[in-house]
């Protein structure tokens, strides 16, 4: 339990829709441990992205409590959030979310303005992050210059610029080919093995194999959680 | 972060070039309008102010009205109720420095082959003090010329080059209706006075000689005018009551009948003179300030459509840890960025502007540092008010609702 980085509890999230209230996540209990990978899967429209969302710090719960590090993100300042989101987690997306404007170098040390680095810092640490994921020598190149899944392991290094405990990753290989797919979760394997919490959400059984925990919601519940090896869930 | 945040407004104005180009131009259009405006209408205001410098200060003229006997008035083709023995006995009053009876009227100068009519105006040294006017050559004729009606005078600038060219008219002896003056004085220069008047076309000489050998007046010792000078501007209605009450005892006026002269006060005439153009210059301003606000809103516009244009990023840089006011002084500092640049380049077309203005007509123009700090100011003040709304509305956004945002 101490070192839990996610834990959730009686976590509920309700739209408000032209039809009323609808509860797209309804009393969600779950806890990862430090250095674990986890697969969230389930049929679209189960609440997946929003459980993920939550978990980023984007969107805020109707009920429910979320501990992140130990620390309760209902009681935190908007500022405190958007340094949790700068330090603490790293978010890579379905559609990549690269600034078409900006060389991979400063898209990939975006996250670095924020928590105030100096420019030569944020050059050299872009440029690590990016021979981390195997692009070094596209530092100056613009995002539209590069195939789908270069620029999906530019934002996983985005994801990384700031050494966060925690990567949250919704449908990353969504958009990839299945080539392309395992070599990115093979990129996160091995950020795994170096110690870094992973939560990934697929569709695709292949995918979420590569994970050590997969964890399946149905209409805004979690209806299985298998852990490699097998272990009873730790409760909230 | 500043710096950083610099370097990506300075680009993303560089991404929307045209834009960004036409919205500076409502700033630089304005920011140029204000400062030709303001460069007019403070040359307007200093040439007024010098014209009204050259007046002589705390003046007043004292216009003879026409005699009535037994309320008939005699209009225009009596004689004047003033003389100079009222002027001797006003300049005894408190309060008053200097007082000089005028007796003035349009003659031609003649010397040798050149002719020139000017203003000739007899007086007497009084005068010259009273318009501390100078002169700058020779000397000044005194009250004992005016004694004995000597034939002497001053000339001004433009009438001496009329008459003389290039040469010293001190010396020289013109004729007026046959009689010789001679020239003992050069006045000093004027300029035009607030009706536009050339003040220097003119030949000053004492009033008995003006009244005697030029006009020709049958009413000697009479006159039309007389200048008198308060010792203060606090001073002056004071001597107008004075003033007003001696000459109505001087000529005899019951308490129930009017004054028969005028009293008419100079500084007031040069305070609203200098009223007008104040007010035509903040006119000016205000209109050039239109041009700014149109400017302003400019760029308000803009900014608003390059925060919904870029609503994805702001979702994107608040999922990596951006802080409301990250977002909010980054659209800030690109709408201050961009009426801060368009200030500078409508400061340097402005100030070009009115060189010209000055260049093809004679208008003066005044360019105060003051004037180009205040629409600089104005401009970041612009910038600021007009960015902020948009920027507000960027920091405001929800990170999910932006993310999504197609
Ligand atoms: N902003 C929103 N407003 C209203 N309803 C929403 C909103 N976002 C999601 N929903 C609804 O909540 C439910 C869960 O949505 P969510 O995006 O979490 O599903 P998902 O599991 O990620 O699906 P997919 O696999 O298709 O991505 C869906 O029925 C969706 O229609
Ligand atoms: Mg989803």
């Amino acid at each position: 339990m101490a070192d839990a980085v996610v834990r959730v509890c009686a976590l509920g999230k309700s739209y408000v829709t032209a039809a009323g209230l609808f509860p797209a996540l309804k009393e969600v209990d779950l806890v990862i441990d430090s250095g674990e990978f986890v697969a969230i899967m389930g049929p679209s429209g189960s609440g997946k992205s929003t459980f993920m969302n939550l978990l980023g710090c984007l969107d805020t719960p109707s009920s429910g409590a979320y501990f992140l590090v130990d620390r309760d993100v209902a009681q935190l300042a908007p500022d405190e959030l958007s340094s949790l989101r700068n330090r603490t987690i790293g978010f890579v997306f379905q559609g990549f979310n690269l600034l078409p404007r900006m060389n991979l170098e400063d898209n990939v040390a975006l996250p670095l303005v924020y928590s105030g680095i100096e420019r030569e810092i944020r050059h050299d640490k872009g440029r690590q992050m990016l021979a981390r994921v195997g692009l070094e020598g596209y530092a100056k190149s613009l995002p539209s210059r590069i195939s789908g899944g270069q620029q999906q392991r530019v934002a996983i290094a985005r994801a990384l610029v700031n050494s966060p405990q925690l990567i949250l990753a919704d449908e990353p290989t969504g958009n990839l080919d299945s080539h392309t797919s395992e070599e990115i979760m093979s990129l996160f394997e091995t950020l795994n093995q170096e110690g870094i919490t992973i939560v990934l959400v697929t569709h695709e059984p292949d995918i979420a194999a590569h994970a050590k925990r997969q964890v399946r919601f149905l209409d805004g519940h979690i209806v299985s959680d298998l852990a490699t090896p097998q272990r009873e869930p730790a409760q909230c | 972060m500043l710096g950083a945040m610099l370097g990506e407004a300075w680009h993303a104005m560089g991404a929307n070039r045209m834009r960004t180009i036409l919205t500076m131009l409502g700033m630089v259009i304005g920011v140029g309008s204000v400062v030709i405006m303001m460069a007019i209408g403070q040359g307007a205001q200093y040439a007024v102010a010098q014209t009204i410098s050259t007046m002589g200060s705390n003046l007043y003229i004292v216009i003879s009205g026409s005699t009535s006997a037994a309320g008939v008035r005699s209009g225009s083709g009596g004689g004047p109720t003033l003389n100079v023995s009222d002027a001797d006995a006003i300049a005894e009053l408190d309060g008053v420095t200097h007082v000089a009876p005028i007796h003035q009227g349009t003659q031609q100068l003649v010397f040798g082959p050149n002719n020139w009519s000017s203003l000739v105006v007899g007086t007497t040294p009084a005068y010259l003090d009273a318009r501390s006017w100078t002169i700058v050559n020779g000397y000044s004729f005194s009250e004992s010329d005016v004694r004995s009606a000597s034939r002497v005078a001053l000339i001004g600038k433009t009438a001496a080059e009329n008459l003389f060219g290039d040469d010293d008219p001190v010396g020289k002896t013109i004729r007026i209706r046959q009689s010789p003056f001679t020239i003992v004085g050069v006045l000093g220069s004027k300029g035009q006075n607030l009706d536009g008047r050339d003040q220097d076309d003119t030949l000053i000489i004492p009033l008995t000689t003006a009244q005697r050998k030029v006009f020709g007046t049958p009413f000697q010792g009479s006159v039309r005018v007389v200048m008198v000078q308060a010792a203060s501007s606090e001073a002056m209605p004071m001597v107008e009551k004075t003033v007003t009450a001696l000459l109505r005892q001087r000529h005899r006026i019951r308490d129930d009948m009017d004054n028969d002269f005028f009293i008419r006060n100079l500084a007031a005439v040069a305070d609203s003179a200098a009223a007008t153009t104040r007010v035509m210059s903040l006119l000016l301003g205000a209109i050039a300030s239109v041009s700014l606000l149109v400017g302003g809103i400019g760029i308000m516009n803009i900014m608003l459509v390059s925060v919904t244009e870029r609503t994805r990023e702001i979702g994107i840089r608040l999922a990596v840890g951006a802080r409301q006011r990250d977002i909010l002084t980054q659209f800030l500092l690109e709408a201050l960025l961009i009426s801060v640049a368009g200030c500078l380049i409508g400061l340097m077309l402005g100030i070009g502007g009115a060189l010209l203005t000055n260049a093809i007509t004679d208008m003066v123009i005044v360019i105060s540092g003051s004037s180009v700090l205040v629409a600089f100011a104005v401009a970041a003040g612009v910038g600021v008010f007009f960015g902020f709304y948009p920027a507000r509305k960027a920091a405001a956004l929800d990170p999910i609702e932006a993310l999504r945002y197609q």
